[in-house]
């Protein structure tokens, strides 16, 4: 019984899957923030075990240039929340409904 | 493999072929290990109601990434989950999580009614998806043409990332750029918005 590639990406969909039933469900900015960042580790695990199968080493390239962009998407958005905190006293997105029409 | 001969795995597949069970290599079993990990630790990250125990919960999870890269060869990309994701980012996340404070709990009352179980019913609907899609050769290829060992070593990586994919590089270094001018702009402009009565030094 050895682990071929498939496994880790049945593992990453799973993974996958949290993080967008996170996102659905938690109001919490941050906590929605990290669920992002979980469902890209789980894309990062399938580019790694395709990499493998495959034979190409662009799989692991990839993960170094999702990383990256990850690392820009939380500088970002975390700077983001905590302008809104500071402005609101909240990290809660159910109200910021300020756009409502 | 890399922890092939790892004694403790190579006990446990004694242990298995002795009770006639079927042939465990040392990476099926650090790869189970590690999967119930890294779920554990996701459903601790939606499932906390403080967000330091979300943010140790997605810890768990980016370390046991790590191993599974380690299994699948990626050294270096190992190395770097755990430099970046388990300690950059995720200091980031806890700074912000104590600046933001960590007392006020969530409040659990969704504003529409239904939104939980919606969202708990979407999800597993699309787990199945995914899961029924990646078993059909229409969606994932045909598969398993091997084209050799990938070795993710240090070398290799930087060979093909500043031979083939330089420019790609050179425009992540920009994105970098950017987003540090926007961190810097949004701290910049956010004391104004709150009220000018201080009157703070920013100019129009």
């Amino acid at each position: 019984m050895t682990v071929t590639p498939g496994w880790y990406m049945a593992l990453a969909a799973v993974l996958f899957v949290i993080g967008a039933t996170g996102i659905l469900v938690r109001r919490n900015a941050l906590v929605m923030f990290m669920s992002i960042e979980l469902m890209l580790n789980a894309v990062n695990l399938t580019f790694v075990a395709a990499g493998r199968q495959i034979g190409l080493i662009e799989g692991q390239l990839s993960v170094l240039f999702v990383m990256v962009v990850a690392a820009a998407e939380v500088t970002v958005g975390l700077a983001i929340i905590v302008a809104v905190f500071r402005r609101r006293s909240t990290a809660s997105v159910d109200e910021l409904a300020g756009m409502r029409g | 493999m890399v922890v092939g001969d790892l004694d403790l795995a190579s006990g446990i597949w004694h242990l298995a072929s002795r009770h006639g069970g079927a042939r465990v290599t040392a990476e099926t079993v650090v790869f189970v290990i590690f999967a119930v990990v890294s779920v554990a630790g996701g459903l601790v990250m939606i499932g906390a109601r403080n967000p330091v125990y979300s943010a140790m919960g997605l810890l768990m999870t980016m370390f046991s990434m790590a191993v599974f890269y380690v299994l699948n060869d990626a050294h270096f990309v190992a190395a770097v989950q755990v430099i970046i994701y388990a300690g950059a980012v995720m200091t980031l996340f806890l700074f912000v999580i104590m600046l933001i404070g960590v007392d006020r709990d969530e409040d659990r009352t969704e504003q529409i009614p239904f939104q939980r179980p919606l969202a708990l019913v979407l999800g597993a609907g699309f787990l199945a998806l995914v899961l029924i899609a990646a078993r059909a050769a229409w969606v994932t290829g045909y598969g398993l043409f091997s084209g050799g060992e990938v070795n993710g070593t240090i070398e290799n990586v930087a060979d093909e990332l500043f031979g083939t994919w330089l420019i790609p590089f050179q425009a992540t270094v920009l994105l970098l750029t950017i987003a540090a001018v926007g961190t810097i702009a949004l701290a910049q402009f956010a004391p104004r918005a709150r009220g000018s009565a201080e009157g703070s030094g920013v100019s129009e």
